[in-house]
């Protein structure tokens, strides 16, 4: 690796000293499909002279294989990670190469410009310092360039470096360059991107790249390696005030009890007050701890432990912050939701929300509007697909401390994570806390559940079928409801077919409204049960996230889910309603077991099976099971 | 205004990673495999979590083929630093005899390390493991992500990989899932080598050039390191100022002609070089995209 200073072979000593004060800047590059972006990366690597001989072999040899540049080097080559991407001749995912100078170290974050990958940009533009936009010269500032300054933008990346790119191709000519420059200020004003410079390159043949090139003697500005060698780096995070979300709670002994994480805003000295959220209590920091010693003072990136002079409780998850400059805390936010997942966003559904240390249960409510990423359009949106960015109203199940994210990107900025699968689908950026979260209290009611329960004698429960059509759930739930009103129980029956004629009558039967259908139900299963009341609830509830959602809502013990398991095939034979006749000629769509998936009961209290058991049996296995719970008394 | 350094910002993001995976893992571990870039893992692991020792313990996968220099750091590693070791050997590769003299390479690797560390891992129930992989080292690497969700049977889906944005990390997962963690995803050789030299960080003294005994094999130079290694007729083992650059078993790995004998001159040698330090590893040669398909199928 031919870093280029003699140094190295004269005094090394005095090198690596000079190496240990090199700074880090991280970037994302970001282009269309065909301007050259993994060449821009290859040649940069190159020209650095950071490829060693036998990288260069393979390339050599790759690019006659599979290479597009008739056997000439194909930098591009360089980048493209996985054996089938390679083979597709596509990067289809984030990748991060690094290399560094002799001034800098670098971390580039190299993403696809297909339309279809939003969320590899906005993944890779959510680490990165600076933006580097390619354009074709030939093309100019197109659809995609518009796309990709706004996604930059909206992550609150403020320095971009305009690369023209192919000027080979328009004879090095000034006036395209300037038109160019001209077009895309103008559009750069508009989204809030002010730190641009543009530098008219040629990738392929070096111009510009890291020596100012011979054909362009009009230009008189930085190359774009001397760009990305000197633009300024992590000054505006340490200018904030003091931010840290506490990881862990460090306590080796009886003696010592700190708290580490990573510095995200501002700055700290032993001394400071510190607040704690969302506690509110206060503090001072005594000690910042590290392996190295006590440190006077600590900055915005760096990972660090910390005492406090007072025995406040601080876990995991909480948030220190400046005591005289301290985040919001809320749990309604409007945010931008950006959707990274195949799976739609559901308004309603429950999810999770990671901040900073905190995971938190979260819902997101219909959006506001969509936004078209071409034209800035908003759009009226019921869902968020794969891509799609929109603002949206969040519900979390506790409040949490924050900033909106154009003050702290690390404060402000969320993912959202599906409860089944555990992946991350979706990520946002709070703009700010809703005013109702913060003036509307629970009321504290005095005659609650218990009272309610006691004055009927009973335990209230839920008692919650699920299964397909026609596997017999109605028929059984109203026979339990009678042997409990036989026993003298007070209860109610929410039947699927009877709700959706009043409560539920604006809903379709697209997953969206069957999520809503199913939360609507959940929830008035809990006002019942705190009514006192044995509540029997009969809906196909084909998901397992709503089910786990309605067993969320109430008590420990006051859950019984049944699983009415008759096969598809009995239950279609069956077909009491004719609609299974009418889903499988096509007349109905998204039908549960046709064309609409059901997810079985994992966890189900009482497995029914239709097929071996009479109606009456199985209502009888329900009562049982009620007794041992203790809903009933035992016999 | 403190512009932190590149070592500073490295060091600080492979504490955060390493601290996160703790909070959100029920049984870490941290895979040691003696090279210098688990040097510096171990070195980052006992400042992330100082003033108390790291709250887990180191697994070495050995394969009873790694260089005997290996071996005894290894144990004074671990003493030193009053740190659990796990040595796990796979008995059904010690029962059959897996050598890669006899197997080949890529037999020798499967069942050792890959058929090895799936063992481990299931026995003891870990459900974090710490590794040392750099996304520099191989093309593949570049796009795994810093915590790589592994299914239940340990495979890797290069398609299936979660984004990861800011320094949130989703580190949720499912009863007998698990994650590998990659807290120097960002180093590059060149990195740990002037962090090494920063920190002072004690490494296996095979990558400082000394005379030892070698013979050289399509091209590479191994070293004769026990009585198991069979000279073929009329090959002899020669002396040579030789150090390595990584280090794994010692029949897979070549040494390269060296009078670098100290730190520095290491660093120069290594700045002034022109061939990358996988190249001394035989196993990335077995077929193109080869690092890639051990990946899927479990290897680190």
């Amino acid at each position: 690796m031919a870093h280029v200073s003699d140094l190295i072979a004269r005094d090394i000593e005095q090198y690596l000293k000079a190496h240990e004060r090199k700074s880090l800047l991280r970037f994302i590059t970001c282009g269309s499909v065909d301007d050259g972006k993994s060449t821009l990366i290859g040649r940069l690597l190159y020209e650095s002279k950071l490829l060693f001989e036998d990288q260069l072999a393979a390339l050599a040899a790759d690019s006659k294989k599979i290479g597009t540049q008739g056997g000439d080097l194909d930098f591009a080559l360089l980048l493209d990670g996985l054996t089938a991407e390679r083979e597709q001749g596509i990067t289809i995912d984030v990748a991060y190469r690094l290399f560094s100078t002799d001034k800098r170290k670098f971390i580039v974050a190299d993403t696809p410009g297909h339309e279809q990958y939003t969320r590899n940009m906005v993944t890779g533009a959510s680490t990165a310092d600076v933006a580097v936009i390619l354009v074709d010269a030939r093309k100019g500032v197109v659809t995609q360039t518009r796309r990709h300054s706004y996604l930059v933008s909206l992550l609150g990346i403020r320095r971009v470096a305009l690369a023209i790119n192919k000027l080979d191709l328009v004879g090095y000519a000034k006036d395209v360059v300037d038109r160019i420059e001209q077009d895309y200020r103008a559009f750069a004003r508009q989204i809030g991107l002010t730190e641009v410079v543009c530098i008219p390159v040629s990738a392929l043949k070096g111009d510009n790249v890291t020596a100012p090139s011979a054909n362009t003697p009009w230009y008189h500005g930085t190359t774009l390696m001397g760009y990305l060698e000197t633009v300024a780096v992590d000054d505006e995070a340490q200018t904030g005030p003091f931010r840290m979300p506490v990881q862990w709670v460090n306590r080796p002994n009886l003696d010592f009890r700190g708290f580490s994480g990573r510095i995200v805003g501002g700055s700290i000295r032993p001394g400071d007050r510190v607040r704690v959220l969302p506690s509110g209590k206060e503090s001072t920091v005594a000690r910042i701890v590290t392996k190295d010693g006590d440190l006077e003072q600590a900055v915005a990136g760096q990972s660090i432990t910390l005492t406090l002079g007072d025995e406040v409780d601080v876990s995991r998850g909480d948030m220190l912050a400046a005591a005289d400059a301290p985040p919001g805390i809320a749990d309604q936010f409007e945010a931008v939701v950006i959707w990274m997942d195949e799976h739609q966003m559901l308004p309603g559904r429950p999810y999770l929300l990671k901040i900073g240390a905190k995971t938190v249960g979260v819902t997101i409510a219909t959006p506001k509007y969509k936004v078209n990423v071409d034209t800035l359009e908003h759009l009226a949106a019921k869902t968020l697909h794969l891509n799609e960015i929109g603002v949206c109203n969040l519900n979390v199940d506790q409040a949490v401390a924050f900033d909106p994210y154009a003050e702290n990107r690390d404060t402000g900025g969320f993912i959202l994570i599906d409860r089944l699968t555990n992946n991350t689908i979706g990520a946002g950026l709070l703009h700010f806390a809703l005013r109702r979260s913060q003036n509307i209290h629970w009321q504290a009611i005095e005659v609650d559940k218990k009272a309610h329960a006691a004055l009927k004698g009973q335990r209230p429960c839920v008692v919650w079928f699920t299964g397909l059509s026609g596997s017999g759930k109605s028929t059984i739930a109203n026979l339990v409801e009678k042997k409990l009103y036989a026993l003298g129980r007070h209860t109610c029956l929410l039947d699927g077919d009877n709700v959706r004629h009043g409560l539920n009558k604006d809903l379709g039967f697209t997953e969206a409204d069957r999520v809503e259908n199913i939360r609507r139900v959940a929830e008035v299963a809990r006002l019942m049960v705190d009514a006192g009341l044995i509540v029997l609830v009969s809906f196909i509830s084909p998901f397992r996230a709503e089910r786990r959602f309605a067993r969320a809502l109430v008590a420990e013990g006051e859950f019984c889910e049944v699983f009415v398991d008759t096969p598809l095939d009995v239950a279609e034979q069956r077909d009491t309603k004719g609609l299974y006749k009418k889903a499988r000629r096509g007349e109905l769509k998204n039908f549960t077991g046709i064309d609409s998936p059901y997810e079985p009961a994992e966890h189900a209290e009482v497995r029914l099976d239709t097929v071996a058991l009479a109606p009456e049996d199985n209502a009888e296995l329900i009562v049982d099971h009620l007794r041992r719970m203790g809903v009933l008394e035992p016999l | 205004m403190t512009t932190l350094t590149h070592l500073e910002r490295l060091e600080a993001e492979s504490i955060d990673i390493m601290r996160e995976a703790v909070a959100e893992s029920e049984k870490p571990v941290m895979l040691y495999s003696i090279g210098k870039d688990s040097s510096v893992m171990l070195h980052l692991a006992m400042k992330a979590f100082f003033p108390s020792k790291p709250p887990f313990p180191l697994l070495h996968v050995d394969t009873t083929w790694k260089f005997r220099e290996m071996i005894e750091f290894r144990g004074k590693t671990a003493r030193d630093l009053g740190l659990e070791l796990i040595v796990h050997v796979n008995p059904e590769a010690l029962a059959m005899g897996i050598s890669p003299f006899t197997h080949g390479s890529a037999v020798h690797t499967d069942i050792w390390k890959t058929q090895g560390l799936k063992q481990a891992l299931d026995k003891y129930g870990f459900d974090a493991a710490f590794g040392g992989a750099r996304r520099d080292e191989e093309r593949s690497r570049a796009k795994e992500r810093i915590f790589s969700f592994r299914s239940a049977q340990h495979r890797w889906d290069p398609k299936m990989q979660r984004p990861e944005l800011w320094r949130l990390y989703n580190a949720r997962k499912n009863q007998g899932e698990s994650m590998r963690v990659f807290p120097l995803s960002n180093w590059t050789e060149l990195d740990v080598w002037q962090y090494i030299h920063r920190e002072n960080i004690p490494v296996v003294p095979l990558y400082f050039a000394r005379k030892r005994p070698v013979v050289e094999r399509e091209g590479a130079l191994i070293m004769v390191d026990d009585e198991r290694m069979p000279l073929a007729a009329g090959e002899r083992p020669v002396q040579k100022s030789v150090r390595f650059r990584t280090l794994g078993c010692y029949p897979l790995t070549g040494a390269i002609e060296s009078e670098a004998a100290t730190l520095t001159a290491i660093i120069q040698e290594m700045l002034l070089a022109t061939t990358s330090e996988r190249q001394g590893r035989v196993i990335d040669f077995d077929s193109s995209g080869s690092m890639e398909k051990k990946k899927q199928e479990g290897y680190f």
